[in-house]
């Protein structure tokens, strides 16, 4: 029997706190683009809704850290795996607030035809929620191999970022007059990129878990 | 002979660049035993002056043993032997020729529960400097206030310096027995465990009196307090069955140990 069984249970508790984040916030995101995809200003209202709940999440995990640092005195890894999980706490609201403002955009969008094919926002979604629902993975078994791999899938959600904004200036040039609409997709693609880079944070935390030091693979 | 108190003295012009560390104290391969009982194992340790170094680990694992060869005290235990040297200040005080009278003037210790003189707080701590001969009062009434003040002790006693010693708090007791170590105005002072036995309160004093000594004075301290070695240390050793499992930095320690058993220690869970 572990010596701090206490410790160690309370340290579960708050783990299993930020996988339920993550599945909160990795669904929000998904609906989010689904609402687009549809027209469906209820699901998109839906989303605006519950990120309450993800919010509520949050600071009940960074509440339950805080004390088990007042009380527990941990160091070393342990100290840096309570740190770690506030940080990835914290991007994982990050990807909910950006889901709630992709639900705002379609919401403005409503009804309306979109200009362009949204093809590439659909791949960027794909990959984004597989980075966040891989790095998560990768945070609980400490993979810092797969972790870096999960990084590296950063690069093609840029690419793809860069070339939805290309296009959505082309189509900007030929329908001056949806030009409003245009913008949102563009806020839109951007959000998706911005989820993809938290998944690149949360790798980066753990390798800070794992090996103690800091790394960037932003770069 | 003249007394001085060191905290008066300035920093001579022959104080090392900043950055560049003066070991107090050199171990080199140094082992010990209790009749067959192996209690110290190859230890090499540096000990830097001006410097706070913490000495950590579970009960029996030698630390006690260490810091008490360190001023020879081990040596009243009839079945010890050791081998391999301690030198300090470049000299090994195992050596024929070494006086352990003259080391104990230089390494002043402070034990785990206070253990005052049952006499006032005056002739405590009057009692060193009057062995080396001191006899003039003024130089002792000099003495013993400077040392009170180097323990941040004076204003709480200089009403009741005659008073026995045993009459005050035991926080204030550990901090005349770290008065009764300066007075023989030491170069270092060991520290066992001392505030095992205080309140949270007289705990932070002394804590706080040990980062202020260190300006004028190379410590080494054991304890069984993990955050107390992580608040006020520079350097800790994690002693493990006798070796030195982990010496470095008091930060690298605490915050990416080397050594897993290091790490299991220091986070409880094992010892």
């Amino acid at each position: 029997m572990s010596v701090r069984e206490k410790f160690d249970s309370e340290l579960n508790l708050a783990q299993n706190q930020l996988i339920e984040l993550s599945t909160m916030a990795i669904e929000a995101l998904d609906k989010s683009i689904d609402a687009l995809i549809n027209h469906d200003i209820d699901a998109a209202l839906k989303v605006i809704e519950d990120d309450a709940e993800i919010n509520v999440l949050e600071e009940e995990l960074n509440d339950r850290v805080i004390l088990i640092i007042a009380k527990q005195s941990p160091v070393a890894t342990d100290l840096r795996r309570l740190i770690v999980l506030i940080k990835i706490a914290s991007d994982l609201e990050r990807i909910g607030d950006y889901a709630v403002n992709i639900a705002k955009e379609t919401i403005r969008i409503g009804k309306e035809e979109l200009v362009t094919p949204i093809e590439l926002i659909k791949q960027m979604r794909s990959l984004a929620t597989a980075m966040l629902r891989q790095v998560i993975e990768a945070f609980i078994e400490e993979d810092v191999v797969k972790g870096k791999e999960i990084a590296e899938l950063d690069d093609q959600v840029d690419e793809l970022y860069g070339e939805a904004i290309r296009r959505l200036m082309m189509a900007g040039a030929s329908n001056p007059e949806k030009l409003s609409q245009i913008t949102q997709l563009a806020f839109i693609s951007r959000y998706m990129e911005r989820s993809a880079d938290h998944a690149t944070n949360i790798a980066e935390q753990l390798f800070y878990l794992v090996r103690g030091k800091h790394y960037n693979l932003n770069n | 002979m003249t007394m001085t108190i060191k905290a008066d003295k300035k920093k001579s012009a022959a104080t090392p660049e900043q950055g560049i560390k003066v070991p107090v104290y050199q171990t080199k391969e140094l082992n010990l035993w209790y009749g067959e009982k192996h209690a110290l194992k190859n230890i090499d340790l540096d000990i830097n002056e001006n410097e706070v170094t913490a000495i950590i680990g579970p009960s029996g694992c030698g630390k006690s043993t260490y810091i008490k060869t360190l001023n020879r005290m081990v040596e009243l235990v009839p079945s010890v032997k050791t081998s391999g040297e301690i030198l300090y200040r470049d000299r090994n005080i195992f050596s024929s020729d070494y006086q352990v009278e003259e080391l104990r003037t230089r390494v002043g210790m402070v034990f785990q529960k206070p253990n005052p003189f049952p006499k006032s707080i005056y002739d405590n701590i009057a009692y060193g400097p009057r062995i080396h001969g001191i006899k003039n009062k003024k130089i002792l009434d000099e003495i013993v206030e400077k040392s009170l003040r180097g323990a941040a002790i004076w204003d709480e006693v200089k009403d009741r310096l005659n008073e026995n010693a045993y009459s005050i708090s035991g926080g204030q007791q550990q901090r005349i027995c770290i008065a009764r170590a300066l007075a023989i105005e030491p170069d270092v002072i060991l520290m066992d465990e001392p505030t095992s036995a205080l309140d949270p309160i007289s705990t932070l004093k002394v804590e706080e009196l040990v980062q202020e000594l260190k300006e004028d004075y190379s410590i080494i301290i054991v304890t069984h307090n993990m955050q107390q070695a992580a608040r006020i240390s520079d350097k800790t050793a994690f002693f493990l069955n006798g070796e030195v499992i982990e010496f470095d930095e008091t930060d690298a320690i605490f915050s990416n140990p080397s050594d897993k058993r290091t790490e299991d220690y220091i986070s409880g869970r094992f010892g």
